[in-house]
């Protein structure tokens, strides 16, 4: 049944539903209202039983859920940005004990300078911690990702992030068909944890393990993850037929049965990005979109097949890798590697700067005319750069680079959104 | 539990001397029954303080918890030298995670046997000083705050020795670390500094607190069934010689921790609530030089022409100590229980 609800609250009555038994986090913005929603649920009973800790960090937070997964209780937490990083040392612990962790990523830009909006830096910094993280569209789909997320975790025994954009998808009231618990129960099974511990039969979990067998245990994870390539289609089609509608899976595709542009994204853009597309198709352009679901593990071989006809390629990001550039367009171009494609690497959208279907057109239109350059940084204010640069150039002490562009752009509220 | 009030020291003698002891009085140690929790074959050096103290901390959890046990261990020695596969000494359910972190991995081993309503299953949370003291200690702090169900057990070497000897935040002053060199005016680790972890424990108002030492382990296993005996957090802090790090010959570890207590070093207490409720008094007191002369790690202060300013300066740390818990004998026992936090 649609209602009319927060995205972050939907999250939460989905995370309920999937009956987590450990819930602890630490607050930071945009994650606050899902884990307030489900400390509620908890406190006044309705989410039954389970443990809501609230801990003096995100570092504990962690901690928290790997002592809880490893004594084999359904754990789940939930950060962002900041607090993902300060949790980091335990977020790669958790992957490699192996423990079915599910936790909700609201994605926000990493500081210096510190911001609160969107952006993909928090996830891609976690990029190679083990964890499988997959993309939400819409907060539909983030409700559901959750559901599929305890699934997968459960059943491949590794620690799953759901990514989903920060204000853009937590804080937007919507239409939202929030799961029913029943069908949640019939889908997800009791967890059966592969490892806990136990009195009865005592085990240890996290020995030292040396250069004599650290490359298999790490070799084991990996085709772990390879083997989330083959069990999330599956998982897909399966939650298709419990809850009657589409979620999940490795990548969608839009449009790009003969298109010869294909842009590449994650999240909530990828909507914006459908709206431009349609508008081009109008004008005759053939261009279509591919949407990433699962980022890690990455789906080389279903991204190389939904690109093999184009010709040229933009992948549109919201993070980039500084001194080096589009992260997630280093993955498209190796899965692209033997293709005749031009690939384009559009940064976009950091720190919440909003990624316009304007914009998205204009892109469109220069890559029609071969005007797109090899790395973009969409809507960039190349002026004010210019001032800052000429300022470094000319004086010694020409202070922090942050405050200067705030002083040289005068007013900046109004330029957020 | 009952206890005679047995004065060991009246047989001229240190020992344990469980043959002196009723059954139910003897120590776990010496039960065959007792749970080798901490099994031989571990890598630990020879004379190694925390080996042995984890292990009668670890039986006696184990007794008190009829085996009902999981333990948590922060990264660090007892971690390093038990675990390296298949050689693990471990015959308990135990779980590692990180260096800084197992305060809260324990409150969620604790949350999950609440919620699954298994509670008789009692966890215990183990780490070095360094990984209480400092690395660990938003995580114990927060975990006391909580009051949540856990013992948390600091093995105190006073340093960081899985990682070759460095300061940490219980490191007392004038020893010589890897870090503190025995060099220039002011030799090893500086005066004024450094964390007193069991009254930052007790200051949380946590139900138990306590002090121990390798050298009395009836003691400290009285202090695990008496911590086992409670529910919240409890913190115990064991002295525990290391004689890599502290330059001891590895057979004088027990004559070491001793020394420690009975110069006033080490104050031996047990708190209840913020406030203390029991001190174990010196026996025979002596001088902290015959305990510093023993320790390599103090050796910049003996020999021609030595430190006895600096000598002097820990001797006025261990008299303030005796004075603050009322350690010595002779003192009216009423007068130390009224030691407030
Ligand atoms: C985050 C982090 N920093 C540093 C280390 C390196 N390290 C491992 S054990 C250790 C020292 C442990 O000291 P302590 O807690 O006192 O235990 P001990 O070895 O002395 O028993 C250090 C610094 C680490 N493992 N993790
Ligand atoms: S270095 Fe010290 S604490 Fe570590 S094993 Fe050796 S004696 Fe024990
Ligand atoms: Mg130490």
């Amino acid at each position: 049944m649609l209602r009319q609800i927060e995205g972050s609250r939907a999250v939460a009555e989905t995370v309920a539903h999937c009956r987590p038994e450990v819930v602890c986090a630490y607050p930071i913005s945009p994650q606050t209202h899902i884990i307030e929603a489900i400390g509620a649920m908890v406190k006044e009973g309705s989410l039954a039983p389970c443990e809501f800790i609230n801990v003096e960090s995100e570092f504990a937070a962690m901690s928290v859920s790997i002592g809880a997964s490893a004594a084999g209780a359904r754990a789940y937490t939930a950060t962002a940005s900041q607090g993902l990083l300060f949790m980091m040392e335990a977020v790669y612990n958790a992957a490699g004990l192996g423990l079915p962790i599910v936790m909700t990523l609201a994605n926000r830009a990493i500081g210096a300078p510190i911001n609160i909006w969107n952006d993909h830096s928090d996830a891609m910094a976690a990029r190679d911690t083990g964890w499988i993280q997959l993309f939400a569209e819409t907060n539909q789909e983030a409700c559901d990702l959750h559901i599929l997320a305890f699934r997968l975790a459960e059943e491949l025994s590794l620690p799953v992030m759901v990514c989903m954009d920060g204000f853009i998808l937590t804080h937007a009231v919507e239409g939202i068909d929030v799961p029913e618990q029943s069908d949640v129960d019939s889908f997800l099974p009791v967890y059966e944890p592969r490892q806990v511990l136990d009195p009865a039969d005592p085990i240890s979990i996290g020995a030292m393990v040396g250069p004599e067998a650290f490359t298999e245990v790490r070799y084991l994870s990996h085709l772990r993850q390879l083997d989330a390539l083959e069990l999330i289609p599956t998982l897909a089609s399966e939650f298709a037929s419990t809850f009657g509608r589409e979620s999940g899976g490795l990548l969608h595709t839009y449009r790009t049965d003969d298109a010869t542009t294909i842009v590449v994204a994650l999240g909530s853009v990828l909507g914006t990005i459908k709206d431009a597309v349609d508008r081009r198709r109008e004008l005759g352009d053939r261009v279509g979109v591919v949407g990433i679901t699962t980022f890690r593990p990455f789906p080389f071989d279903d991204v190389r097949d939904a690109l093999s006809h184009a010709q040229k390629v933009i992948v549109m990001e919201k993070a980039f890798s500084v001194g080096y550039g589009g992260v997630l367009s280093a993955d498209v171009a190796s899965a692209t590697h033997d293709a005749t494609i031009s690939l384009h690497s559009v940064v976009a959208g950091l720190g919440g700067r909003a990624i316009t279907q304007q914009s998205i057109e204009e892109l469109l239109d220069d890559t029609a005319h071969d005007r797109l350059r090899p790395v973009t940084f969409l809507d960039l204010d190349l002026g004010i750069v210019d001032l800052e640069r000429a300022r470094i150039g000319s004086v010694r002490r020409s202070g922090p680079s942050a405050e200067n562009v705030l002083s040289d752009l005068g007013t900046v509220a109004s330029r957020i959104g | 539990m009952s206890r005679q009030p047995v004065h060991f020291y009246q047989v001229g003698s240190f020992a344990v001397g469980n043959r002196l002891l009723d059954d139910e009085d003897r120590t776990v140690q010496s039960d065959p029954g007792r749970s080798d929790s901490l099994d031989s074959g571990h890598r630990a050096c020879q004379g190694c303080g925390e080996a042995l103290g984890a292990r009668y901390a670890l039986d006696a959890a184990m007794r008190a918890t009829n085996g009902q046990l999981i333990a948590v261990n922060a990264t660090g020695c007892l971690e390093v030298f038990s675990t390296p596969y298949p050689e693990t000494s471990w015959r308990i359910a135990w779980l590692h995670s990180l260096f800084g972190n197992a305060p809260a991995v324990a409150t969620g081993v604790a949350a999950a046997m609440k919620v699954k309503g298994l509670n008789d299953v009692r966890v215990v949370a183990q780490a070095g000083d360094g990984g209480t003291v400092d690395i660990g200690f938003g995580c114990l702090s927060g975990m006391f705050e909580r009051n949540d169900d856990v013992l948390f057990i600091c093995y105190d070497n006073e340093a960081y020795m899985n990682t070759g000897v460095q300061r940490s935040g219980a490191t007392p002053p004038a020893a010589r670390t890897a870090t503190t060199e025995a060099v220039g005016p002011q030799p090893g680790n500086v005066f004024g500094q450094g964390k007193d972890m069991p009254r930052l424990a007790m200051a949380h108002g946590i139900p138990y607190v306590a002090t121990a030492t390798v050298a009395d382990l009836h003691d400290l296993e009285n202090k695990v069934q008496r911590a086992m005996e409670m529910h919240g957090a409890r913190y115990l802090h064991v002295l525990v010689p290391c004689p890599l790090g502290w330059g001891s010959a590895s057979c004088d570890t027990i004559k070491v921790a001793r020394l420690a207590k009975e110069t006033g070093l080490f104050p031996v207490f047990e708190a209840e609530n913020g406030v203390v409720t029991n001190v174990s008094p010196i026996r025979h007191r002596t001088s902290v030089e015959s305990y510093l002369s023993i320790q390599k790690r103090f050796g910049h202060l003996f020999g021609t022409p030595g430190r006895p300013d600096i000598v002097a300066r820990i001797q006025a740390i261990a008299d303030h100590n005796i004075a603050h818990y009322g350690l010595l004998v002779d003192e009216e026992r009423d007068a130390t229980l009224e030691v407030s936090a």
